[in-house]
């Protein structure tokens, strides 16, 4: 059976926490859409809440831990993406932010994400169109349309359950059918993304 | 001259003592600078290098000027920057200024070409900081022409053409300076480095050794692509950053004010994490020996090694006391040690004299050096000849 890797980050900063709950609900419901078409999940979580030190130090010192390092490489080598933050303040954590702003820019073109953020009203639930979802347009990800809002009051709802498989289900689909391209080794030379000389002065 | 060099490097920051609060002024960090130069130079160090800024904290705006000052203070060590900035300099006045520097220190310097990490740098000189490998490539490709060939006609995208255009002082012995390439994450410019068969910087003192030694390993196998010779035949140079005293205890003690407030780092990981995940090493002349001995077992025999030392407010006394010790306890160990443990083969260091004497071995310099009369002096001729050909 062919394996597709997801890399799940989660926010949330409370044990257990909210988001992580969502997190995992999406994760759940996309391999169960993966496995109905015989491709099997596997599944990664990151938890931003343990490296919050770590990232606040590479901010300022750019230094890299061994453990940023991994979630980075996790995120940056993973077929598709589950991103979810709480809401605070109107956005996406500042945690959340921060992470992202340690990954390369182009590192996540193309890469099918999903998105979840979750918050004490369902008032908020603008923030996945109005924070999430232009974020990852700067990196040029693949953002699935159905994002997934978590209202404190809907964790005994239908509604929730029902949007998580719908979500799961399109980023399945995504993954199936438009898997992403990979960058290859800027590193490599014989990698398609190596510049020679030739093509660096323009003469190739 | 021995197979490797050792060598301090500064940035020019001017920042407050945090111990005392009191920040020295750019005339007494200018001095300083002459004093830990004379002070290298003494205890038989063989690189004193400087960085380029223009902005501050940092002073360091016009490094041939200072290097030339030092140069006549100084008797062997070899001045070197860390960086010169090939993207926002014109490459011309590169050419002329570094000339100029190489006749007045007699061959006893070397460049290393960078591209800064000071964003408005670029547009401050006109530039566009998303052009910064681009004008890195061009830039050099230029300079590179304006040391080999005595009259350039020359066409780019970022620069105006030139016609008929001598570059003077033209260099000492007809042999242009040696050129390192710095870059701590770019593949193009350890590519650039591999082509020309110039040397490559790598300035480790933020990143962990893996990452230093997949830039250093990309550099080497691009060299011996180019035919330069094998992998580890290429000219490698990479950075340090030390603080010593007799017991680890002390050093750390002395050190942590200073590492905690440092410009860049500080405030950021701990000493002990900095330490682990980086080369800066906080400890005995003995500890400093082993940990630059390691260097080695990632990144292969390599040319060049330089350590930082003056920056974050330390105070000139105690920079001299550094630069003693780096001189007299841990460098000789370090020349006796990678020598022995060097393999046959490697490359020395490159120095002004053996590369004139190489290229005299091999008949590609005249050994008069004197460059051949020119017979388009004007630009007029020079125009007609370019038309004519």
């Amino acid at each position: 059976m062919e394996t597709k890797r997801i890399t799940v980050v989660a926010a949330g900063l409370s044990e257990p926490s909210s988001t992580r709950m969502l997190a995992d609900r999406l994760a759940e419901a996309t391999e169960g859409a993966l496995l109905e078409h015989e491709v099997a999940a596997e599944i990664t979580v990151v938890e931003l809440r343990t490296l919050a030190v770590d990232i606040a130090s590479m901010m300022v010192t750019r230094v890299e831990t061994a453990a940023v390092q991994e979630a980075i490489k996790q995120v940056v080598e993973a077929d598709a993406i589950i991103a979810v933050t709480p809401t605070f303040t109107m956005s996406y954590s500042g945690l959340f932010k921060s992470f992202f702003d340690l990954v390369d820019k182009d590192a996540l073109t193309g890469v099918p994400v999903l998105l979840g953020a979750t918050g004490g009203t369902a008032r908020h639930s603008m923030v996945l169109d109005t924070a999430m979802r232009p974020l990852f347009a700067y990196l040029k990800a693949a953002v699935i349309p159905t994002g997934v809002y978590a209202a404190s009051e809907e964790w005994a709802t239908s509604g929730l359950s029902n949007r998580v498989q719908r979500a799961g289900r399109e980023l399945a689909s995504v993954i199936r059918n438009l898997p992403r391209a990979r960058a290859t080794d800027p590193f490599d030379p014989e990698g398609a993304d190596f510049e020679t000389f030739d093509q660096l002065i323009g003469r190739s | 001259m021995s197979s490797m060099q050792f060598g301090i490097f500064s940035v020019s920051d001017i920042t407050p003592d945090p111990t005392t609060g009191k920040a020295p002024t750019e005339n007494e960090r200018i001095r300083a600078w002459n004093a830990m130069a004379k002070k290298a130079d003494e205890v038989g160090l063989d690189v004193f290098a400087i960085g380029e800024h223009h902005n501050p904290p940092f002073f360091s705006s016009s490094p041939t000027t200072t290097l030339a000052y030092i140069a006549a203070q100084t008797k062997n060590i070899l001045l070197s920057t860390a960086t010169t900035l090939i993207t926002t300099n014109d490459p011309v006045k590169i050419a002329e200024d570094y000339a100029m520097l190489q006749h007045l220190s007699e061959g006893r310097m070397d460049l290393t070409l960078g591209r800064g990490n000071t964003g408005p740098v670029y547009p401050w000189f006109g530039y566009d900081i998303r052009d910064g490998i681009a004008l890195a490539i061009e830039h050099y490709d230029l300079l590179r022409k304006l040391w080999t060939e005595d009259v350039v006609n020359w066409t780019g995208k970022h620069r105006t053409p030139l016609t008929g255009f001598t570059s003077t002082p033209r260099p000492l012995d007809g042999i242009p300076p040696f050129v390192w390439h710095g870059s701590i994450r770019s593949p193009q410019i350890a590519e650039q480095a591999a082509y020309y068969g110039d040397g490559f910087l790598h300035n480790n003192i933020f990143w962990n050794k893996e990452h230093t030694e997949q830039m250093v390993q990309l550099y080497r196998r691009r060299f011996a692509h180019y035919g330069h010779g094998e992998p580890e035949e290429a000219i490698v140079g990479l950075g340090g950053q030390v603080f010593m005293a007799e017991t680890e205890q002390k050093a750390k003690d002395f050190f942590r004010p200073y590492f905690d407030n440092a410009p860049v780092y500080g405030g950021g990981a701990s000493l002990e994490d900095f330490s682990e995940l980086t080369p800066l090493t906080v400890g005995t002349p003995e500890m400093v020996i082993d940990r630059t001995l390691s260097f080695r077992e990632w990144a292969g025999d390599y040319q060049r090694q330089m350590f930082l030392m003056d920056h974050a407010g330390l105070p000139l006394d105690v920079v001299l006391e550094q630069i003693e010790i780096l001189g007299t306890e841990v460098v000789p160990v370090l020349r006796k040690e990678f020598d022995r443990m060097r393999a046959p083969g490697v490359p020395d260091a490159p120095t002004h004299a053996a590369r004139v004497a190489a290229s005299r071995a091999d008949g590609s310099v005249e050994s008069s050096a004197q460059p051949a009369a020119r017979d388009d002096v004007d630009t007029g001729a020079a125009i007609a000849k370019q038309d004519g050909e």
